[in-house]
């Protein structure tokens, strides 16, 4: 081999480098632009569209937060301050009374308050809640489903994928904006938002 | 009173029938006694401004860590700069989000017309890719959480041999594949879902998972960060950015004076002994076209069996999953305990819709599979040609694709100026 080749060896190599890394630049700068066409200043969170979900249960027990970051709210202008709540006592349940074994919640996370003859107040006690959407189903098949899932974003760590969101069978996790992270019962109707960017 | 009774039965049902939405059936009371009725509070997500937060960190954290691995030649510096994003991306952030699991976001966003990118994730994406461009993937060595934790348990690295180093190395290819694979048809998040750490991150996580991140931590010991080395998809990524940066980190500040002394502290066996070409220059050259003659033929086979595996491929789809099910097993739709079958009867689709669907999906795995195995034969035919072809080094090199700048070498360098 000549010397002539050999010195000519280093230069042809960098050119080949310089050439590569443009190349891969270049690569790097479409894919982000391509990407960067759907992005948003906004951050975005997981929220349940409580008019698709179907109480599975499995909100309870697939949250990467032990328990988990869903939880039970209550649209209050949607309930009927039953005093046979179908949320909080069991279909079977023999007085309506605040006894354990009439309970539907297996926490007793639902508080029953006396209002005025014949309504009560019931109320959600977060910290007890397991989100196993129990209450719901009684109170969407027998009263006004006003007791319903959300995520809780003082809980939610914001996984990447929700871990929820894979296995829910009615689909009803989606991205939503953080400026507007809730879907609660009566803020907003079913259908409404479902052609927008999830 | 038969009548009425009947009257009222039929009212009943269709008030309890009608949609929830549409109209209450306990319309709500009047109170009297002046009761205030609460409101539903809630609670914010995470303010906006620290997400961004997150994003100046990991830049300030990149600089950081190359200014130390680059420019100071400090491997306590960069060690320190790992323990910081170790303690902040890992346990304050809880690993989300990452620049590894951030692969899918992009994709998700290149594929599903209906996903929003946010700008955070883009930004972790992208920006330590450019600066491995650079600098070398002084990410890994400074920055990366999962990187920083096992770097901290590689207390005895022993050696792997080298081509079993080549073949575990691939792994990490097939990993990036299926992750885009399955992120591009709208199935899963394989890369966020398998994080072997976030668990540890979290201190909760299924027992399944803490076993794995334990299990990846004890075998760190001996085989040196065992997951960036023979899983990372990202690393995929950062080893093509690195192998042609513009500056590399080196062991040596000057010269190489060929005592051997850095050969055996790189813990993750990257660093390239000198040697000469052997035999003649044209039997050589005639060796390497033979094998790039092949490649296509990889590729080929790759694609092939690649599309012959979507069916299997696919079922790890939920929707595909559901539908081959039914299909199989009409009676399943009335299992009550079998939870998806019910809330699909429950959803008012159709089947048709729901085969429709699942055949969809299940074309863009033929076609996901073709380009994955193809992918795949166009790696383990570049590895091939890589490992038939010796270039003339005359001194004790990092292997740029693979070095993880954690820095270790530049200690045991003798030259120091
Ligand atoms: S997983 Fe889905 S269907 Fe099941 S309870 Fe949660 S939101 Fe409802
Ligand atoms: S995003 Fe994570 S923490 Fe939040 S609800 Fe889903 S699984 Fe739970
Ligand atoms: S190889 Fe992957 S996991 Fe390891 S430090 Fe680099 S990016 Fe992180
Ligand atoms: S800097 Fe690179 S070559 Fe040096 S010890 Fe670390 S990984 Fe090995």
């Amino acid at each position: 081999m000549s010397d002539k080749k050999k010195g000519k060896q280093p230069s042809r190599r960098e050119f080949i480098q310089k050439g590569m890394r443009m190349t891969l630049g270049a690569s790097l700068a479409g894919v982000a632009g391509f990407a960067a066409l759907k992005v948003s200043a906004d951050d975005y969170v997981w929220q349940l569209d409580p008019f698709k979900c179907v109480y599975c249960g499995r909100c309870a027990d697939y949250c990467v937060v032990t328990p988990s970051a869903v939880k039970c709210v209550h649209a209050f202008d949607l309930c009927g301050y039953c005093d046979l709540c179908g949320g909080y006592l069991k279909p079977d349940a023999n007085a309506r009374s605040t006894a354990a074994e009439n309970q539907l919640c297996p926490t007793a996370a639902i508080q029953r308050k006396f209002v005025e003859d014949p309504y009560f107040e019931y109320q959600i006690d977060e910290e007890l809640c397991i989100g196993c959407a129990k209450c719901v189903e009684g109170c969407t098949s027998f009263g006004n489903g006003s007791l319903h899932l959300q995520v809780r974003h003082d809980l939610c760590v914001n996984c990447n994928e929700c871990s929820i969101a894979r296995v829910c069978p009615a689909d009803a996790f989606e991205r939503v904006p953080a400026s507007s992270p809730y879907k609660i019962k009566g803020d907003f109707a079913t259908g409404s938002d479902k052609n927008k960017p999830a | 009173m038969n009548r009425i009774s009947k009257i009222l039965f039929t009212l009943s049902a269709f008030l309890i029938s009608l949609p929830v939405w549409a109209q209450q059936r306990f319309p709500k009371p009047e109170f009297e006694t002046g009761y205030t009725q609460p409101s539903t509070t809630q609670p914010l997500p995470r303010a906006l401004f620290l997400e961004y937060l997150d994003v100046f960190v990991l830049v300030a954290a990149l600089v950081i860590a190359t200014w130390f691995v680059v420019k100071k030649r400090s491997r306590l510096g960069v060690m320190w700069t790992s323990v910081f994003a170790l303690l902040y991306f890992g346990f304050f952030r809880e690993g989300c989000i990452c620049a590894i699991g951030a692969i899918q976001n992009v994709t998700l966003a290149i594929f599903d017309p209906t996903y929003v990118l946010p700008f955070t994730a883009l930004a972790f994406f992208v920006i330590p890719l450019v600066v491995t461009l650079f600098y070398g993937r002084t990410f890994c060595a400074g920055v990366c959480p999962l990187g920083a934790i096992q770097d901290l348990v590689a207390f005895r690295p022993i050696e792997i041999p080298k081509w079993l180093q080549k073949i575990l190395g691939m792994i990490p290819y097939l990993y990036l594949g299926l992750a885009i694979l399955y992120a591009a048809t709208r199935s899963e998040f394989l890369i966020c879902r398998y994080d072997p750490f976030i668990g540890i991150f979290r201190f909760d996580a299924e027992f399944q998972m803490l076993l794995l991140g334990g299990l990846f931590l004890l075998v760190g010991i001996f085989i040196a960060r065992p997951y960036c080395r023979f899983f990372c998809p990202y690393g995929v990524l950062l080893g093509w950015m690195s192998t042609f940066s513009k500056k590399h980190m080196t062991i040596t500040p000057s010269n190489c004076i060929q005592c051997k002394l850095c050969a055996n502290s790189c813990p993750y066996g990257v660093i390239e002994e000198p040697v000469e070409e052997q035999g003649s220059r044209r039997s050589n050259v005639q060796r390497l076209m033979t094998y790039l003659f092949f490649i296509p033929l990889w590729i080929g086979i790759g694609g092939l069996a690649g599309s012959m595996l979507h069916g299997p491929l696919s079922k790890f789809n939920t929707k595909v999953y559901l539908a081959e099910q039914l299909v199989e097993n009409p009676e399943l739709k009335q299992d009550p305990d079998y939870l998806d079958a019910r809330a699909f009867v429950q959803s008012g689709e159709s089947m048709d819709e729901l085969v429709k669907e699942a055949r969809e999906i299940r074309s863009q795995f033929y076609w996901g599979g073709w380009i994955l195995g193809g992918f795949m034969g166009l790696v383990v035919g570049l590895t091939l040609l890589k490992l038939a072809s010796h270039r003339n080094r005359h001194d004790y090199e990092p292997d740029k694709t693979n070095c993880l700048s954690c820095g270790r070498c530049m200690d045991y360098c003798p030259v120091k100026n």
